[in-house]
């Protein structure tokens, strides 16, 4: 399986929907190259703006735009864009609930070598306490391309979490995205791995290891964060174990999402793989996945502990 | 500078307007029982100009794509936006009286989903002036010669993303886009220039690129003049510095820095209501 970053496949995405959809404009934050939003503005110069190093301008202006039809697509790192913008983002883009898209790259610890100040790990607690918006944290290339598609054509604002780090690609062409839908991608009956972003190959690898010791683990991708697919965690329940994976705090993210449901609807015994309220720090992205416990290996142990 | 003729009747009859419009502040704030009737009477007169001789806008049809824009970036000034869209005919002058309540299309601050004719929700200071450069952007990208119209507070200058945002307009060159400052010189803890001061406003836009004009915001012949002058200015967009009276046609109100955000009881409504004949 050919290794992506999720960053790359939207840039590609952006500009292959630009020739189809006519209303989409793109935004930046001087970070264009990083983004691969300069995929799309090589295309179509017209209808891209680098709104240089000041974010809250750059969602505010999106909002705008959004005011007048267009479908804007304001990208810069996840940091930036839910921290330093985030009451831009509540007030002017989900209060109206305007046709506004952030797609934020550079999610997560996997950042790597830049450190702290640029990992984003509560990106998605943030965006998920705001009324009228989505959140879709896509697992690989293929799920990222159709999860931009579906961004465009859904009504009112989306946040897209994409990651700097190539990832394994886990779905084929043919692979239909259903926003809102959780997504069953192995049956199992003793444990259910929840997963999303870039943990859903680890979910999918740990899986494996987990058959090694006789333990049938079901695994779940969990695209779109809110509105959250219950249904599916409720199938998930029937295991009687739970393990959340995510590349975020524990706190607030898709562990909590998950918990919220389950708290209310079918208490089972679960765990939170995460990042355990701490801030990373610079290294590789193998390295620092392995250094806050988000490995294939984390999840099965955490598996393995609800089991015994 | 050109100078446009303008009617003697044409300005009676925004003379006449501004007048209700203050009197509708003072009812509806009172009604509420909170509000902010300083800076709603401060720019009273700048919004009363555009909305009766300014700007192509259709009541019957709010979201008609070929208006002109209008962005409250002080969004505590709803209730002068508010009446005069009422007066426009937006909505009946009756629902005023519904300011702040449940259930009410006036929330507080305004909201562009609930109430006909408000271009874009704003209330927390510093975000509208961007959300109009993006509004100047798509009629630029569409070819539509819409105009769009941003009103900021001079203490709303303090916030950082008005910066960016004025940095950003002058770069895109939006002369389809005129801001105007309210600088009635005081905010809620105080006058501007012991607060936090954002003087020289003019040469801060200056120095951003606009084109500025400074004029005084209750006489409405200055400011058409200086509407009609940012119209005429190409390349870069014009930012009008009005002068004006927080509290504006209500003597006790006038320049008193308590009345940002109190409302009048019903006896001090009264008394306001006597003053604005």
């Amino acid at each position: 399986m050919p290794k992506i970053a999720t960053r790359e496949a939207y840039g590609e995405a952006l500009a292959e929907l630009g020739e189809e959809i006519k209303e989409i404009v793109v935004l930046d934050a001087d970070l264009s190259k990083s983004t691969k939003t300069s995929i799309f503005a090589k295309k179509f110069p017209e209808r891209f703006f680098n709104m240089g190093i000041a974010e809250q301008n750059l969602i505010g202006t999106a909002a705008g735009l959004a005011t007048c039809g267009k479908i804007p697509f304001a990208s810069t790192f996840a940091i930036f864009a839910t921290g330093r913008a985030f009451e831009q983002i509540r007030n002017s883009i989900c209060y109206p609930n305007l046709n506004v898209k952030i797609a934020a790259t550079h999610a997560g610890i996997t950042v790597g070598e830049d450190g702290a100040t640029h990992q984003s790990i509560e990106d998605i607690a943030l965006m998920r306490a705001l009324p009228n918006m989505t959140v879709i944290s896509p697992a690989d290339a293929v799920e990222t391309k159709k999860a931009v598609r579906a961004a465009a054509l859904l009504k009112g604002p989306v946040y897209l979490r994409l990651g700097r780090h190539p990832v394994e690609t886990v779905f084929n062409e043919s692979y239909e995205f259903q926003p809102g839908k959780g997504l069953v991608l192995k049956e199992g009956r003793d444990v259910a791995l929840i997963a999303t972003g870039v943990m859903v190959a680890e979910a999918l690898k740990a899986a494996e290891i987990l058959a090694k010791d006789g333990i049938d683990a079901m695994v779940i991708n969990i695209h779109t964060i809110k509105p959250i697919d219950e249904e599916v965690i409720l199938k998930a329940a029937e295991c009687g174990a739970i393990v959340t994976a995510e590349e975020h705090s524990i706190i607030g993210g898709l562990g909590s999402a998950v918990a919220e449901v389950l708290m209310e609807k079918k208490p089972v015994p679960m765990k939170r793989i995460g990042i355990r309220d701490v801030f990373g720090r610079s290294g590789k992205p193998e390295e620092l996945m392995e250094a806050y416990g988000i490995t294939a290996e984390d999840v099965a142990e955490a598996a393995r502990s609800l089991k015994r | 500078m050109i100078k446009v003729a303008i009617a003697k009747e044409k300005l009676e009859e925004l003379k006449h307007i501004a007048r209700r419009v203050r009197r509708h502040i003072i009812e509806m704030t009172a009604e509420a029982g909170s509000g902010h009737p300083g800076g709603s009477l401060s720019c009273t007169d700048i919004l009363v100009t555009l909305y009766f001789h300014v700007m192509k806008v259709d009541p019957k049809n709010p979201d008609w794509p070929d208006r002109d824009r209008f962005v409250l970036s002080k969004g505590h000034a709803a209730p002068a936006l508010y009446a005069v869209l009422a007066e426009k005919g937006y909505f009946p002058v009756e629902e005023l009286k519904t300011l702040r309540k449940i259930d009410s299309i006036l929330q507080g601050h305004p909201d562009m989903k609930k109430t006909p004719g408000v271009d874009m929700t704003t209330g927390s200071l510093g975000q509208g002036l961007s959300v109009a450069n993006g509004m100047a952007i798509a009629g630029k990208l569409d070819g539509k010669d819409y105009r769009v119209y941003a009103l900021l507070g001079d203490g709303e200058l303090e916030e950082g993303q008005v910066w960016e945002a004025a940095m950003a307009a002058a770069h895109y060159k939006l002369d389809n886009l005129t801001a105007f400052v309210d600088h009635n010189g005081l905010q809620i803890d105080g006058p501007i220039t012991q607060v936090m001061s954002p003087e020289i406003i003019q040469e801060k836009f200056k120095a951003f690129g606009w084109h500025v004009i400074d004029v005084d915001g209750h006489d409405f012949e200055g400011i058409i003049q200086a509407i009609e002058e940012a119209k005429t200015t190409k390349g870069r967009p014009t930012v009008i510095v009005a002068q004006t009276v927080k509290g504006k046609g209500v003597p006790f109100m006038e320049n008193q820095v308590d009345w940002h955000g109190k409302a009048p009881s019903r006896e001090q409504a009264e008394e306001a209501l006597k003053l604005l004949v």
